[in-house]
Protein backbone atom coordinates (compact mmCIF):
# COMPACT_ATOMS: atom_id res chain seq x y z
CA UNK A 1 0.00 0.00 0.00
CA UNK A 2 1.61 3.30 -0.84
CA UNK A 3 2.42 5.88 1.65
CA UNK A 4 -0.54 8.60 2.35
CA UNK A 5 -0.58 12.11 0.53
CA UNK A 6 0.04 14.57 2.10
CA UNK A 7 -2.52 17.55 1.69
CA UNK A 8 -2.46 21.43 3.03
CA UNK A 9 -5.93 23.19 2.35
CA UNK A 10 -5.71 26.67 2.94
CA UNK A 11 -9.27 28.90 2.98
CA UNK A 12 -9.18 31.96 1.85
CA UNK A 13 -12.78 33.58 1.28
CA UNK A 14 -14.42 31.13 -0.88
CA UNK A 15 -11.49 29.03 -2.66
CA UNK A 16 -9.56 26.72 -0.76
CA UNK A 17 -5.71 26.64 -2.24
CA UNK A 18 -4.99 23.09 -2.02
CA UNK A 19 -1.37 21.69 -2.23
CA UNK A 20 -1.13 18.16 -2.43
CA UNK A 21 2.59 16.00 -2.23
CA UNK A 22 2.00 12.03 -3.41
CA UNK A 23 4.62 9.54 -2.54
CA UNK A 24 5.04 7.85 -5.94
CA UNK A 25 8.19 6.72 -8.17
CA UNK A 26 6.65 7.74 -11.26
CA UNK A 27 9.05 5.44 -13.88
CA UNK A 28 9.51 6.67 -16.85
CA UNK A 29 10.80 3.27 -18.19
CA UNK A 30 13.69 5.15 -19.73
CA UNK A 31 15.73 4.84 -16.32
CA UNK A 32 18.39 2.05 -16.01
CA UNK A 33 19.28 0.69 -12.39
CA UNK A 34 22.50 -0.57 -10.99
CA UNK A 35 22.37 -3.68 -12.85
CA UNK A 36 21.72 -1.95 -16.51
CA UNK A 37 18.60 -3.26 -16.48
CA UNK A 38 15.38 -1.02 -17.43
CA UNK A 39 12.81 0.02 -14.84
CA UNK A 40 9.71 -0.32 -15.89
CA UNK A 41 7.05 2.18 -16.00
CA UNK A 42 5.31 3.21 -13.02
CA UNK A 43 3.31 6.33 -13.06
CA UNK A 44 0.16 7.96 -11.56
CA UNK A 45 -2.42 8.28 -14.45
CA UNK A 46 -5.24 10.01 -12.98
CA UNK A 47 -6.12 12.17 -9.82
CA UNK A 48 -9.39 13.03 -8.77
CA UNK A 49 -10.51 15.93 -6.22
CA UNK A 50 -13.72 15.83 -4.43
CA UNK A 51 -15.29 18.33 -1.79
CA UNK A 52 -17.70 16.78 -0.18
CA UNK A 53 -18.22 13.87 -2.19
CA UNK A 54 -18.54 15.84 -5.48
CA UNK A 55 -15.74 15.67 -8.01
CA UNK A 56 -13.84 18.95 -8.38
CA UNK A 57 -10.88 18.48 -10.02
CA UNK A 58 -9.49 15.93 -12.20
CA UNK A 59 -5.71 15.71 -14.12
CA UNK A 60 -5.05 12.68 -16.42
CA UNK A 61 -0.78 12.75 -16.67
CA UNK A 62 2.16 10.77 -17.85
CA UNK A 63 5.12 9.35 -16.62
CA UNK A 64 6.58 13.12 -17.39
CA UNK A 65 5.52 14.35 -13.81
CA UNK A 66 8.16 14.64 -11.25
CA UNK A 67 8.96 11.63 -8.79
CA UNK A 68 6.98 12.46 -5.53
CA UNK A 69 4.32 14.72 -7.43
CA UNK A 70 3.35 17.68 -6.02
CA UNK A 71 0.45 19.67 -7.27
CA UNK A 72 -1.44 22.96 -6.32
CA UNK A 73 -4.70 23.56 -7.63
CA UNK A 74 -7.87 25.90 -6.21
CA UNK A 75 -11.32 25.16 -5.47
CA UNK A 76 -14.68 27.04 -5.26
CA UNK A 77 -17.17 27.38 -3.24
CA UNK A 78 -15.59 25.98 -0.22
CA UNK A 79 -16.12 26.51 3.36
CA UNK A 80 -14.73 25.74 6.81
CA UNK A 81 -15.85 21.56 7.73
CA UNK A 82 -15.59 20.60 4.27
CA UNK A 83 -14.68 17.39 3.55
CA UNK A 84 -11.89 17.58 0.68
CA UNK A 85 -10.45 14.08 -0.64
CA UNK A 86 -8.18 13.35 -3.38
CA UNK A 87 -7.62 10.19 -5.05
CA UNK A 88 -5.03 8.56 -7.36
CA UNK A 89 -5.06 5.26 -9.50
CA UNK A 90 -1.29 4.49 -11.14
CA UNK A 91 -1.12 2.32 -14.27
CA UNK A 92 -0.59 -0.68 -12.09
CA UNK A 93 -3.93 -0.02 -10.68
CA UNK A 94 -2.76 0.59 -7.39
CA UNK A 95 -5.12 3.42 -5.92
CA UNK A 96 -5.24 5.94 -2.61
CA UNK A 97 -7.53 7.99 -1.22
CA UNK A 98 -6.82 10.68 1.49
CA UNK A 99 -8.88 12.90 2.69
CA UNK A 100 -8.69 16.19 5.09
CA UNK A 101 -11.20 18.56 6.61
CA UNK A 102 -11.04 22.10 5.89
CA UNK A 103 -10.07 24.54 8.67
CA UNK A 104 -11.05 27.51 9.57
CA UNK A 105 -10.96 31.09 7.60
CA UNK B 1 -9.52 -27.85 -33.31
CA UNK B 2 -11.72 -28.37 -30.50
CA UNK B 3 -8.66 -26.82 -28.31
CA UNK B 4 -8.75 -23.92 -30.50
CA UNK B 5 -12.27 -22.94 -29.23
CA UNK B 6 -11.75 -23.74 -26.11
CA UNK B 7 -8.69 -21.38 -26.20
CA UNK B 8 -11.23 -18.66 -27.59
CA UNK B 9 -13.91 -19.60 -25.58
CA UNK B 10 -11.38 -18.77 -22.43
CA UNK B 11 -9.94 -15.53 -23.57
CA UNK B 12 -13.50 -14.30 -24.70
CA UNK B 13 -14.58 -15.23 -21.22
CA UNK B 14 -11.44 -13.09 -19.57
CA UNK B 15 -11.75 -10.20 -21.76
CA UNK B 16 -15.66 -9.79 -20.88
CA UNK B 17 -14.59 -10.25 -17.04
CA UNK B 18 -12.10 -7.15 -17.69
CA UNK B 19 -14.89 -5.27 -19.52
CA UNK B 20 -17.11 -6.01 -16.67
CA UNK B 21 -14.25 -4.98 -13.96
CA UNK B 22 -14.21 -1.32 -15.64
CA UNK B 23 -17.78 -1.03 -15.75
CA UNK B 24 -18.26 -1.64 -12.41
CA UNK B 25 -14.73 -0.32 -10.62
CA UNK B 26 -13.71 2.35 -12.67
CA UNK B 27 -16.22 3.58 -14.32
CA UNK B 28 -19.54 4.23 -12.74
CA UNK B 29 -21.79 6.55 -14.17
CA UNK B 30 -22.47 8.30 -11.42
CA UNK B 31 -18.84 9.45 -11.14
CA UNK B 32 -17.64 9.20 -14.86
CA UNK B 33 -14.26 11.04 -15.16
CA UNK B 34 -14.39 14.10 -17.18
CA UNK B 35 -11.06 13.44 -18.66
CA UNK B 36 -10.17 10.36 -20.28
CA UNK B 37 -6.37 9.42 -19.97
CA UNK B 38 -5.74 9.38 -23.73
CA UNK B 39 -3.75 6.98 -24.74
CA UNK B 40 -3.06 7.89 -28.20
CA UNK B 41 -2.23 11.32 -27.05
CA UNK B 42 0.23 9.86 -24.51
CA UNK B 43 2.14 7.85 -26.50
CA UNK B 44 2.93 10.62 -29.60
CA UNK B 45 6.06 11.47 -30.24
CA UNK B 46 5.99 14.64 -31.22
CA UNK B 47 3.67 18.03 -30.56
CA UNK B 48 2.15 18.18 -33.85
CA UNK B 49 1.07 14.52 -33.57
CA UNK B 50 -0.36 14.86 -29.43
CA UNK B 51 -2.15 18.27 -30.70
CA UNK B 52 -4.11 16.14 -33.07
CA UNK B 53 -4.69 13.28 -31.16
CA UNK B 54 -6.04 15.75 -28.56
CA UNK B 55 -8.42 17.08 -31.08
CA UNK B 56 -5.91 20.94 -30.14
CA UNK B 57 -4.56 21.32 -33.61
CA UNK B 58 -3.37 24.83 -34.69
CA UNK B 59 -4.48 26.53 -31.13
CA UNK B 60 -4.66 30.05 -31.34
CA UNK B 61 -1.80 32.33 -29.63
CA UNK B 62 -3.34 34.19 -26.19
CA UNK B 63 -1.66 36.80 -23.85
CA UNK B 64 -4.41 35.57 -21.11
CA UNK B 65 -2.32 32.14 -19.75
CA UNK B 66 0.35 32.87 -18.11
CA UNK B 67 2.73 30.59 -18.05
CA UNK B 68 5.33 30.54 -14.45
CA UNK B 69 8.38 28.69 -15.00
CA UNK B 70 12.46 29.13 -14.10
CA UNK B 71 13.95 30.67 -17.43
CA UNK B 72 16.94 27.67 -16.89
CA UNK B 73 15.78 24.53 -14.53
CA UNK B 74 19.45 23.15 -12.68
CA UNK B 75 17.45 19.48 -12.64
CA UNK B 76 15.25 18.73 -15.32
CA UNK B 77 14.14 15.63 -13.17
CA UNK B 78 11.45 18.89 -11.07
CA UNK B 79 10.95 21.31 -12.73
CA UNK B 80 8.19 23.22 -11.18
CA UNK B 81 5.30 25.04 -13.32
CA UNK B 82 2.58 27.28 -12.16
CA UNK B 83 -0.45 27.85 -14.90
CA UNK B 84 -2.70 30.56 -14.62
CA UNK B 85 -5.61 31.27 -17.51
CA UNK B 86 -7.51 34.29 -17.14
CA UNK B 87 -9.68 33.10 -20.70
CA UNK B 88 -13.27 33.29 -19.67
CA UNK B 89 -14.55 29.61 -19.27
CA UNK B 90 -11.15 27.84 -19.29
CA UNK B 91 -12.65 24.03 -18.78
CA UNK B 92 -9.02 22.73 -19.32
CA UNK B 93 -4.99 23.36 -19.27
CA UNK B 94 -2.91 21.10 -21.12
CA UNK B 95 0.62 20.45 -20.78
CA UNK B 96 3.49 19.42 -23.72
CA UNK B 97 7.28 19.67 -23.06
CA UNK B 98 8.01 20.17 -26.95
CA UNK B 99 11.54 18.35 -26.91
CA UNK B 100 10.13 15.27 -24.41
CA UNK B 101 10.33 12.01 -25.79
CA UNK B 102 6.83 12.07 -25.31
CA UNK B 103 5.79 15.18 -25.36
CA UNK B 104 1.71 15.46 -23.60
CA UNK B 105 3.00 15.35 -20.45
CA UNK B 106 -1.21 16.13 -18.83
CA UNK B 107 -4.34 17.41 -18.60
CA UNK B 108 -6.39 19.22 -15.84
CA UNK B 109 -10.00 20.12 -15.65
CA UNK B 110 -11.74 22.65 -13.95
CA UNK B 111 -15.09 22.54 -15.20
CA UNK B 112 -16.53 21.00 -11.97
CA UNK B 113 -15.67 24.17 -9.51
CA UNK B 114 -11.74 24.51 -9.81
CA UNK B 115 -10.55 27.73 -10.38
CA UNK B 116 -8.48 27.83 -13.64
CA UNK B 117 -4.64 27.32 -11.91
CA UNK B 118 -2.59 24.80 -11.39
CA UNK B 119 1.12 24.16 -10.09
CA UNK B 120 2.92 20.73 -11.74
CA UNK B 121 6.60 19.65 -11.22
CA UNK B 122 7.68 17.91 -14.13
CA UNK B 123 10.46 16.40 -15.59
CA UNK B 124 12.36 17.77 -19.01
CA UNK B 125 15.10 16.18 -21.11
CA UNK B 126 16.46 18.90 -22.62
CA UNK B 127 16.20 22.84 -22.75
CA UNK B 128 12.59 22.68 -24.59
CA UNK B 129 9.37 24.81 -24.89
CA UNK B 130 6.92 24.03 -21.78
CA UNK B 131 3.13 24.72 -24.22
CA UNK B 132 0.48 24.90 -22.61
CA UNK B 133 -3.03 25.03 -23.90
CA UNK B 134 -6.49 26.34 -22.94
CA UNK B 135 -9.35 25.46 -23.69
CA UNK B 136 -12.95 27.17 -23.67
CA UNK B 137 -15.54 27.15 -24.92
CA UNK B 138 -14.47 24.50 -27.32
CA UNK B 139 -11.66 26.81 -28.46
CA UNK B 140 -8.17 26.20 -27.95
CA UNK B 141 -5.61 28.84 -27.12
CA UNK B 142 -1.62 28.14 -26.69
CA UNK B 143 1.09 30.26 -24.65
CA UNK B 144 4.62 28.90 -25.05
CA UNK B 145 7.83 29.40 -22.77
CA UNK B 146 11.28 28.44 -22.94
CA UNK B 147 12.79 26.70 -20.07
CA UNK B 148 16.79 26.02 -20.35
CA UNK B 149 17.60 22.85 -18.62
CA UNK B 150 21.35 22.57 -17.38
CA UNK B 151 21.00 18.65 -16.19
CA UNK B 152 18.48 16.20 -18.06
CA UNK B 153 15.66 14.12 -15.93
CA UNK B 154 14.55 11.84 -18.20
CA UNK B 155 17.11 8.95 -18.15
CA UNK B 156 19.15 8.89 -15.02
Amino acid sequence: MANPMKIRAKLEGDVANVRVLMSHPMETGQRKNAAGELVPMHFIKDIRAELNGKPVFEAAISQAVSRNPVFAFKVKGAKAGDKLSITWEDNRGDKRTDTVELGGA
Amino acid sequence: MNRNRRVALKSAGLSSMLVAGFATGLLRPADALAIEWNQDAFHAKNVADALQKLGAQNPVDSGDITIKAPDIAENGAVVPIDITSDIPGTERITVLIDKNPFPYVGSFDFTKGALPYVHVRVKMGESSNVRVIATANGKHYQAVKEVKVTIGGCGG
